[in-house]
C-alpha cells in the first residue's frame, strides 16, 4: 500500500487501472494525518466522512467504467484563505473563525470537477501575512523535518502536509513568496504561476495585484499535473488572462539545449558562502549539461522588498477593511456602530495583521501616497523593464529560494524586518507578475533543505517547469 | 425665500453672491448590478438580490458590467463631454452600508469630463466629470423619535448595493435656487432622453449633494463652502440652498466664519444641520482598484454609441423650435416646447404640421388642451388633427368648437372630426352669418354701439358675449371683433 | 529608540489606527510608533531614486476591457445571505445605532 503514497500521478493511474481505490489511498493518508496532524497542526479543518464518501462515489463509478476527471479520487489540502462551501474558512484568524462561505473558489471547481477529494483546510499565517506560520490564530505549525523549526509561510500548512505525507498535493496562494518559501523550507516543490493564470476568484485576498494560487507537490511532474488543472481563463476574475496556453505536462523530460540562464549580478550581497555555493552547484550541473549560464544585472531589484512592503500592505488595509463585524464572522459588541467595528477589529485581528493594516493605512493616507504607494509603482514598472531586458538575453533565471534554511520558532518574531527579509528573494516575481518555482536542493549546515528557485518571463510558465524537471532529474542522479 | 429667525434684510442681502456647484448621483437602468449578476431592481424585499459580489464576502472579485459602461458614455455624449479611457480607484471609508468598506468609484481619471448644460433661458453650466461608480445598500435606522441621532439599531438592505450609478459633478457655475433646480431638472429630462436611467427623484434614483457658499460680491475668491447631502426633490434642493445661503449670511455678516463642513437637509425643520465638520472628514486614501483593469473604449464604440442613442432632447427641442421660429409669439413658447418634448408629444406635432396645420396654433392645443390626457393625445391621427386646426384656422369652426372637437376625439381616437361634428350637430357660422346677427343687435343695443362707435373697445366683449348666446358657443370670437371694427372704421 | 528619533510620531499612529478602525493600547502606539518607523525608514531608499521615466504599474500584467455582459445571474437565498451575520432581524442585517455617542 505505501508504495502507492508520493507521488500523485501514480496515485491517480493507480486507481485508475484499479491496482488500489481511492478510499484505500484515503484512509491511508488519514491514518498519517490522525498520526501527525496534532504535533504538527497543519491542518485546521478536516473531514474524513465527506472524503471518503467521495471517495466511494468514484471508486464505484471506476468499477462501472463510468467517465472520470483528470483527478479523479486523488486527495488534496487546500489552504484555509481559499473559500469552500464544505469547510469553514477562516484564513487562520479569529475574526473569520466559524465562517462558512456560501460559495466555492473557481480552484475548488476546477479541482472538483476533475474529481480531486478536498480533505481538509491547512494552517497559515493570519491572512498569509507571515513567513514563518506563526501568526496563526490556530497556533503554529511545524516543520515535519525539525519540530524545532518553522515550515515557513504563509503556506506552512500546506508545505508541511505534503512534506508530511498528510496528502500528496495541497494549494497554497503565493503574495511575496508564500508558497516557494514554505517549500524551499519543507523540501518539497512549490510554484507561483504567472499572475493571472489562475483564477483568485475565491482567494481571500491579501494583496490583490500580487496574490497568486499555486501547487505544492514532491515532483515537478505532479506540480505540473496539478497547474494544468487549476490554471485557465475564469471570467468571475477580470485580472484572469484569456490566452492560449500550454500543456505544462508536455514539458518534463526535455534538455536544456540552447537554454539561456542567468544568474543575477545584484543577489551576490544577500547570499550566505553556503547559499551561495548551493546555488553555484546548481549553476555548475546546468552548464555541465547543456545550458549557457551567465551573470544579468536587474539594477532596481534590490528595492524589491521596500517596494513591496508598501504596495502589499497598502492593498492589504483596504482588502480587510470588509472585516467590520456587519455581515459576517466574529462581532464584539459596542454601544454604535463605529464603537463595534473597533472592538471586532482590535480584538478579531493578531499584532502581525495590525501591523501591516497600520503600514498600509499609512502608506495611503493623504500626503503620503505619493511618497510610498506612487514611488512603488513606479518602482515596480522598473523592474518589470529591468527583467524585460534580461530575458532578451536569458530564458530563465536562478536564484536561492531564501538567504537560509528553516529556521526556530521565535527567531523573527521580535524584529518584523528580519522575518520580511526571508521573502527577498521570492518577492520580484510576485512585483513583476512573473512565474517561479522553488525545487528542493543541497541542505545548510543544519541539514535543513535549501530551495532553487527557477523564474521565467510572464507565460513562460512551461519553460519554468522545463527547467525545474531536469534540476530535478540532475540532482537525483548528481547530488548525494 | 424661506428664511426664519431672519433679521437680515434686503440691502445686506444683495452685498453678497451666492456660488452653487452639483453633485447629481444617478441609477443606470441596467438589467444587472455594476459588479455581479444580480438584478438591478427597486423595491424587492430585503437581501434577496444579493450574491458574494455585492455582498463583499471574502474572496469575491468584481467584473465591469458592459451595459453600464455604455450608458456612462450615452450620458457622457448627451452632456457634451469628452469620453476618455479611464480607471477604477477604491474610495475607503467605513460604513456599515458599504459592503466592503471602500466604494469602488472614479477618482483622477473619470471615464466623461468636460462637458457642459445649457439651461432654457440659454445660461450654460459646466459639467467638470461624468464618472462611473457603485451604489450602498440602505439602512433603515430604528428610534422611537424617529431622529436618526437617538436611533437605538439599524438594519441594512444590501440590494441597492453595487447598482450602477453615475455621478455627474457640475462646475461652480450656478447662482441661485432657481437656477439650481432649472439645471436639475435640465440635467435630468437629457439623461432620462438618453435611456441611461429612469431620473426618479421620489425613488431616489436620482439624487442631489449641493455645495454652495458666498461670497462678498467685490471679492475674487470664492467662500468656505459647506456640502448638503441627498436632496430627494426639487423642492429640498430649493429650500436647502435657500436656507444655506441665508445661513452663510448671516454668519459672514455677524463677523462670523463658516466652518468647511457637510450638512444634512432636515425636511421637517426646513433646515440644514451639520454632519461632520472638515476635522472629521475621511481621508479616503484613493488607490487604483487592483481587482480591475483599465477601461478604454474604442472610438469604433463611442461612435455605435452615439449612432445607436435614443433623439437627445435637445435635438428634439431644436426640431419644433424649426417649425414655430416665424411665429411672432416665439420667445413666450419656448417653454411650451419644453413641454411638448417633455410630455413626449413633438413627434405628432411634427407630423401634424407636416400635414399643413398651423404650427402656433397646433402647438397651443396640444400642450392646453390634449395635456390632461397625454396618453390618448399620444393616439392621435395627425392627418384628423391637421383636418381640425385647418378648420380653425379657416375660421370655419371656432375656437370653442375646435376644443369641443378635440376634446370629444381624446376620448374616442379612432372616431373622425367630421363624425364629431355632425354628431354633435356644430354649425359652422361663417361671417355672412354673424353680421346678419350683429346686425340684428346694433339695432336692439344702439346704446352700447355708440359708445363703441365713440371709441370704447370694452364693449366688444359685450357684442362677443350676445353672439355667442345666439349662437351656443359656436361662432368665431375673431370674426365678431373683425366684423365690428370693420362697422365702425367703414 | 527615543520618541524624537521616529520617522512615525505616537499622533500618526493614533491617527492612522483611527483611519483604520482599531484601538491600541499605550504599550502598541509605542511599539508601532518604533517599527512601523523602521520598516517605513528602510523604504526611505526608494525616495532618493529618480524614477521619473517609468509610469507607475497598480497591474503586473496590462489588461483593458474586461466586460461581462449585462445579463441577470441568480442571487443566493436570502437565508444563505443572513446565515452568517452575527445578528439578524427579518431578514436584513442588524446592527447597533450609526450615531449616538
Ligand atoms: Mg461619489
Ligand atoms: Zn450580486
Amino acid at each position: 500500500m505505501s508504495e502507492f503514497l508520493y507521488n500523485a500521478v501514480d496515485i491517480i493511474e493507480n486507481i485508475k487501472n484499479q491496482k488500489v481505490t481511492s478510499k484505500q489511498i484515503v484512509s491511508k493518508y488519514f491514518d498519517n494525518i490522525e498520526n501527525k496532524n496534532k504535533e504538527l497542526n497543519s491542518f485546521i479543518a478536516l473531514n474524513k466522512d465527506l472524503a471518503l464518501s467521495k471517495a466511494n462515489e468514484i471508486d464505484e463509478r471506476i468499477q462501472k467504467g463510468k467517465p472520470v476527471g483528470k483527478l479523479a479520487g486523488l486527495p488534496i489540502g487546500i489552504k484555509d484563505n481559499i473559500c469552500t462551501e464544505d469547510f469553514e474558512t477562516t484564513c487562520g484568524s479569529k475574526i473569520l473563525k466559524n465562517w462558512h462561505p456560501p460559495y466555492n473558489a473557481t480552484v475548488i471547481k476546477r479541482l472538483t470537477n476533475e474529481d480531486a477529494i478536498i480533505v481538509g483546510k491547512t494552517n497559515l499565517d493570519e491572512f498569509a501575512m507571515g513567513s514563518s506560520t506563526e501568526h496563526s490564530a490556530f497556533g503554529p505549525t511545524k516543520n515535519p523535518l525539525d519540530l524545532t523549526k518553522v515550515p515557513g509561510g504563509s503556506s506552512g500548512g500546506s508545505a508541511c502536509a505534503v512534506k508530511a505525507d498528510l496528502v500528496p498535493i495541497a494549494l497554497g496562494s503565493d503574495t511575496g513568496g508564500s508558497i516557494r518559501q514554505p517549500a524551499s523550507f519543507c523540501g518539497i516543490v512549490g510554484m507561483k504561476p504567472t499572475y493571472g493564470l489562475v483564477s483568485r476568484f475565491g482567494l481571500i485576498a491579501f494583496a490583490s495585484s500580487l496574490d497568486q494560487i499555486g501547487p505544492f507537490a514532491n515532483t515537478v511532474k505532479d506540480c505540473a499535473t496539478i497547474l494544468d488543472v487549476i490554471a485557465g481563463y475564469d471570467p468571475a476574475d477580470s485580472t484572469s488572462l484569456d490566452i492560449k496556453r500550454d500543456n505544462f505536462s508536455d514539458f518534463l523530460d526535455r534538455d536544456l539545449k540552447g537554454m539561456k540562464i542567468g544568474l543575477i549580478k545584484e543577489f551576490n550581497e544577500y547570499l550566505d558562502p553556503e547559499v551561495s555555493q548551493n546555488l553555484n552547484l546548481a549553476a555548475d550541473l546546468f552548464a555541465n549539461n547543456g545550458a549557457a549560464v551567465s551573470e544579468i544585472s536587474l539594477p532596481h531589484i534590490k528595492y524589491s522588498l521596500s517596494t513591496y512592503y508598501l504596495i502589499a500592505p497598502a492593498e492589504a488595509s483596504s482588502n480587510l477593511a470588509r472585516f467590520d463585524g456587519v455581515r459576517y464572522g466574529l462581532r464584539v459588541a459596542g454601544k454604535n456602530v463605529d464603537e463595534m467595528m473597533i472592538n471586532t477589529r482590535t480584538q478579531g485581528f493578531g499584532p502581525e495583521v495590525k501591523r501591516r493594516i497600520m503600514l498600509g493605512t499609512y502608506a495611503l493616507s493623504s500626503g503620503y501616497y505619493d511618497a510610498y504607494y506612487g514611488t512603488s509603482q513606479k518602482l515596480r514598472t522598473a523592474l518589470i523593464s529591468d527583467f524585460k531586458k534580461a530575458y532578451e538575453n536569458v530564458d530563465v533565471i536562478i536564484t536561492p529560494t531564501t538567504p537560509t534554511g528553516a529556521f526556530k520558532f521565535g527567531a523573527k518574531l521580535e524584529d518584523p524586518l528580519q522575518m520580511y527579509l526571508s521573502d527577498i528573494f521570492t518577492i520580484p516575481s510576485n512585483l513583476a507578475g512573473h512565474p517561479a518555482i522553488s525545487i528542493p536542493f543541497g541542505k545548510d549546515d543544519e541539514n535543513m533543505p535549501l530551495g532553487i528557485q527557477i523564474l521565467s518571463n510572464a507565460l513562460d510558465d512551461s519553460k519554468v517547469i522545463q527547467v525545474a524537471s531536469i534540476l530535478e532529474k540532475l540532482r537525483d542522479e548528481n547530488v548525494t | 425665500m424661506t428664511i426664519q429667525n431672519n433679521s437680515t434684510d434686503d440691502s445686506e442681502y444683495s452685498e453678497y453672491e451666492p456660488t452653487i456647484g452639483l453633485e447629481v448621483h444617478c441609477e443606470l437602468k441596467t438589467a444587472t448590478k455594476l459588479w455581479c449578476g444580480c438584478k438591478n431592481s427597486f423595491g424587492e424585499q430585503p437581501n434577496t438580490l444579493i450574491c458574494p459580489v455585492c455582498l463583499g464576502l471574502p474572496g469575491s472579485l468584481p467584473v465591469l458590467n458592459k451595459k453600464a459602461v455604455e450608458y456612462a458614455i450615452r450620458i457622457g455624449l448627451a452632456l457634451n463631454c469628452t469620453v476618455q479611457p479611464s480607471i477604477f480607484h477604491r474610495k475607503n471609508y467605513f460604513y456599515p452600508d458599504m459592503p466592503k468598506d471602500f466604494q469602488i468609484s472614479q477618482y483622477d481619471i473619470p471615464i466623461n469630463t468636460d462637458g457642459y448644460v445649457l439651461l432654457t433661458d440659454g445660461s450654460k453650466v459646466g459639467i467638470v466629470r461624468a464618472h462611473i461608480e457603485e451604489d450602498t445598500g440602505k439602512s433603515t435606522h430604528f428610534s422611537s423619535s424617529g431622529r436618526i441621532h437617538e436611533s437605538t439599531a439599524t438594519l441594512i438592505d444590501y440590494n441597492r448595493a453595487g447598482i450602477p450609478l453615475v455621478e455627474i459633478v457640475s462646475a461652480p457655475d450656478i447662482t441661485s435656487s432657481e437656477m439650481a433646480k432649472s439645471y436639475v431638472n435640465e440635467l435630468r429630462n437629457i439623461i432620462v432622453a438618453t435611456g441611461a436611467t429612469d431620473g426618479k427623484m421620489e425613488e431616489g434614483s436620482l439624487r442631489v449633494d449641493a455645495n454652495v457658499s458666498v461670497k462678498k460680491k467685490d471679492q475674487i475668491e470664492l467662500g468656505t463652502r459647506c456640502e448638503i447631502k441627498n436632496l430627494n426633490s426639487l423642492r429640498s434642493l430649493g429650500k436647502a440652498i435657500d436656507y444655506e445661503i441665508d445661513r452663510q449670511i448671516q454668519l459672514l455678516n455677524s463677523q462670523k466664519k463658516v466652518i468647511q463642513q457637510t450638512r444634512h437637509f432636515n425636511e421637517d425643520l426646513n433646515q440644514t444641520v451639520t454632519l461632520r465638520t472638515k476635522e472629521e472628514a475621511e481621508d479616503y486614501r484613493y488607490f487604483p482598484e487592483p481587482d480591475l483593469v483599465s477601461l478604454n473604449p474604442t472610438g469604433e464604440w463611442i461612435n455605435e454609441i452615439k449612432l445607436n442613442m435614443p433623439k437627445l432632447l435637445i435635438d428634439r427641442r431644436q426640431s419644433v423650435i424649426e417649425l414655430i421660429k416665424d411665429s411672432k409669439e416665439m420667445s413666450q413658447l419656448i417653454g411650451t416646447v419644453n413641454t411638448l418634448v417633455d410630455q413626449q408629444l413633438d413627434t405628432l406635432f411634427i407630423e401634424t404640421v407636416g400635414f399643413g396645420s398651423d404650427p402656433t396654433l397646433t402647438l397651443k392645443r396640444l400642450t392646453n388642451e390634449a395635456a390632461n390626457s397625454i396618453d390618448a393625445a399620444k393616439k392621435l391621427n395627425s392627418k384628423e388633427l391637421a383636418y381640425l386646426i385647418n378648420l380653425e384656422t379657416s375660421g370655419k369652426v371656432s375656437s370653442t368648437q375646435s376644443k369641443a372637437i378635440l376634446s370629444n376625439l381624446l376620448e374616442n381616437t379612432s372616431e373622425t372630426v367630421d363624425s364629431i361634428i355632425s354628431r354633435l350637430n356644430i354649425q359652422s357660422f361663417g361671417d355672412k352669418e354673424i353680421e346678419q346677427l350683429l346686425d340684428n343687435l346694433i339695432l336692439e343695443k344702439q346704446d352700447e354701439f355708440k359708445r363703441f362707435v365713440d371709441g370704447d373697445d370694452k364693449v366688444i366683449q359685450f357684442f362677443i358675449g350676445q353672439v355667442m348666446k345666439l349662437t351656443k358657443g359656436q361662432a368665431n370670437g375673431k370674426s365678431v371683433t373683425q366684423i365690428l371694427l370693420k362697422k365702425r372704421n367703414g | 529608540m527615543s520618541q524624537k528619533n521616529n520617522l512615525i510620531s505616537k499622533e500618526q499612529v493614533l491617527h492612522v489606527a483611527k483611519l483604520a478602525k482599531l484601538s491600541l493600547s499605550d504599550t502598541e502606539v509605542e511599539l508601532f510608533s518604533e517599527q512601523l518607523s523602521h520598516i517605513l525608514g528602510y523604504a526611505n531608499e526608494l525616495r532618493d531614486l529618480d524614477l521619473s521615466n517609468y509610469p507607475p504599474t497598480s497591474h503586473p500584467i496590462e489588461l483593458e476591457n474586461i466586460f461581462r455582459e449585462d445579463v441577470v445571474i441568480e442571487s443566493i437565498s436570502n437565508k444563505k445571505v443572513i446565515d452568517n451575520a452575527p445578528q439578524s432581524s427579518n431578514g436584513q442585517f442588524l446592527v447597533p445605532p450609526i450615531l449616538n455617542d
